[in-house]
């Protein structure tokens, strides 16, 4: 087998570069007909000259950033302590990180809309900061999955427990170490999920169209029925949105704890020589 | 959920010796307490709600009537159209990622090949949503460019031949952009934790290539492709967006029923769209659990 020409497989693997890439060149193309008989940025110009445009991407950009922060400060401590101190609660932790694989967006959003409506105790969705916050908090919820584990696969490769250790010998308090010796330690992996996180929810529909939101999803929606040009304009722009936060992803998740090619923000962390 | 209740409450009352001794009450479970009170108030708390008022009446009685309701013609033929598209694509998705894996990883090819295609499968199987039901327009819709060069160049005119994007089909298609990488992404360990000692045993007893898959291989890795084949199921399910952008309101999956019904456009039912969200979280949760149960049994052939 090894000595003939993988034949199958070589057009088993064209066929397949064939269909991912197809779509890609021909959107791209698409995209560039805008204005009748010749190819141009036309599309492109009127997407970014659209008001719409901008104050939408600008809405889902903080929102995304927000919940990216939040989801942080909540799954980080959290990761570290089950690590350190209640490693028996981990499958419970674990359990509950994956469920909003198994809850659908549209259900968790019926969820929020019933439970945090006009008469409830917490009646978020009577106000526009409130149904601001919800959507945040949905987008954390919806990123946990992919957060939980980038954050705990940083937290395995570094040694937690010594790090510890060595900042309570040095008087640091609990919070002193989770913030100025785990938090550095696992910032890659951090910006891993941050990436992941921003790719979900900066085009996400679903969550923002049912809380009415002005996001940037309903408007490509909306766009999609229309127009014909930008839609096709603005699918090249995220796909390679997405492409450019998986590598980035990619870049920080294989990243050594210690590693360093940025500037440091804070004063610099311990180091472990694994 | 009472598990996590369960779980803090048996930490309390029996905490685990300690090199040191400790006091006789642990309070370390308050750092994660937290996490807990988010994952409730945010995540577990709003699917009881909806589990809990489906099966609940208007006023607030307990029923079974909105489960009942589930049986009526227009939501089974929702649920069989949504299960029936997922299952298309979950096996279009297999059978693909699998021949893919297979070619790339197994079929000689350069070691840069996988390597492409891992990062584009990274890519790919993220890009969903409303995007890629606007690249699928411009390619293969009426006058998406595949279609219209089809046509001029070669005289075929696949929507004269029965090819509609906007259809059961057309969007399994488009599903595939997402399944595709993602099957060829789970299936990657397994298909690297077929060892070359099997092959080259059953060579040398005369196996051929078709034999060795036959009898080996595909009994080996059967439970990770079910494992795969109901994790692409699930993924299609519960996806939205993607169909929402291409087909418009009117395709009556499962998920985007209980999105009209949310915004007030049908049923005019809240206790029957918990019942929709109920039957969606089972079917999700069953399939998920599923896969998971077989990953873990696939993983005895992966030390």
């Amino acid at each position: 087998m090894k000595k003939t020409f993988p034949l199958a497989a070589v057009l088993i693997a064209l066929f397949a570069a064939s269909f991912f890439i197809v779509p890609l060149v021909a959107t791209f193309y698409f995209s560039l007909k805008m204005t009748r008989g010749e190819l141009g940025f036309a599309a492109y110009a009127s997407v970014f000259n659209s008001a719409d445009f901008l104050t939408t991407i600008s809405y889902s950009t903080v929102a995304s950033l927000i919940a990216i922060a939040v989801g942080a400060v909540i799954i980080v401590p959290t990761a570290y302590w089950v690590r350190l101190k209640v490693p028996h609660l981990r499958p419970v932790v674990e359990f509950i990180s994956l469920l909003p694989l198994i809850v659908p967006p549209v259900v968790l959003v019926f969820g929020y809309i019933r439970l945090f409506g006009s008469n409830s105790y917490l009646p978020l969705t009577t106000t526009t900061a409130g149904t601001d916050v919800l959507l945040v908090l949905g987008y954390v919820v919806l990123s946990m999955p992919y957060m939980f584990r980038a954050v705990d696969n940083g937290m395995a490769a570094i040694d937690i427990a010594t790090l510890t250790e060595a900042a309570e010998s040095l008087g640091a308090s609990r919070l002193r170490t989770i913030a100025f010796v785990i938090f550095p330690n696992v910032r890659a992996a951090i910006i891993a999920g941050a990436f992941l996180t921003f790719s979900i929810s900066l085009g996400e529909f679903v969550l923002a169209s049912l809380l009415n939101r002005p996001a940037f999803g309903p408007y490509l929606v909306q766009l999609g029925q229309d127009r014909a040009y930008e839609p096709a304009a603005l699918a090249i722009m995220s796909f390679a949105f997405t492409w450019g936060c998986m590598a980035l992803m990619q870049l920080f998740a294989t990243r050594k704890p210690g590693q360093r090619w940025l500037p440091r923000l804070m004063t610099p962390a311990k180091r472990t020589t694994p | 959920m009472t598990l996590d209740a369960a779980a803090s409450r048996t930490e309390m009352r029996a905490p685990r010796p300690k090199a040191m001794q400790r006091p006789a009450l642990d309070w370390n479970w308050l750092g994660v307490a937290p996490f807990f009170l988010f994952a409730f108030l945010f995540l577990i708390g709003p699917v009881l709600y909806l589990v809990a008022g489906a099966f609940q009446n208007a006023d607030g009685d307990f029923t079974f009537a909105n489960i009942l309701e589930l049986g009526s013609p227009n939501i089974v033929a929702s649920f069989s159209l949504t299960i029936r598209l997922s299952v298309l694509s979950a096996l279009m998705g297999a059978v693909a990622g699998l021949l893919l894996g297979q070619a790339v990883i197994l079929g000689g090819l350069p070691g840069w090949v996988r390597n492409a295609f891992t990062t584009f499968s990274g890519v790919a199987s993220n890009f969903a949503g409303v995007p890629l039901a606007f690249a699928f327009i411009a390619t293969l819709g009426r006058l998406g460019l595949v279609t219209v060069l089809l046509r001029d160049l070669f005289g075929i005119n696949i929507y004269g031949m029965g090819f509609n994007l906007f259809s059961f089909f057309g969007v399994s298609v488009v599903y595939l952009y997402f399944q595709l990488p993602l099957m060829f992404l789970i299936i990657a360990p397994a298909l690297d934790g077929l060892k070359t000692e099997w092959r080259e045993a059953a060579e040398i007893l005369g196996a051929s290539r078709r034999q060795y898959w036959q009898m080996i291989g595909l009994p080996v890795l059967f439970p990770t492709i079910l494992g795969c084949f109901l994790l692409l199921f699930a993924n299609a399910f519960g996806t939205l967006a993607t169909v929402y952008a291409l087909m418009g309101s009117g395709f009556d999956v499962v998920p985007i029923v209980l999105f009209q019904q949310i915004r007030g456009n049908v049923l005019y039912n809240p206790n029957l769209g918990y019942a929709l969200a109920l039957g969606m979280v089972v079917i999700m949760g069953v399939s998920n659990t599923l896969y998971l149960i077989l990953r873990n049994r696939a993983e005895r052939w992966q030390k």
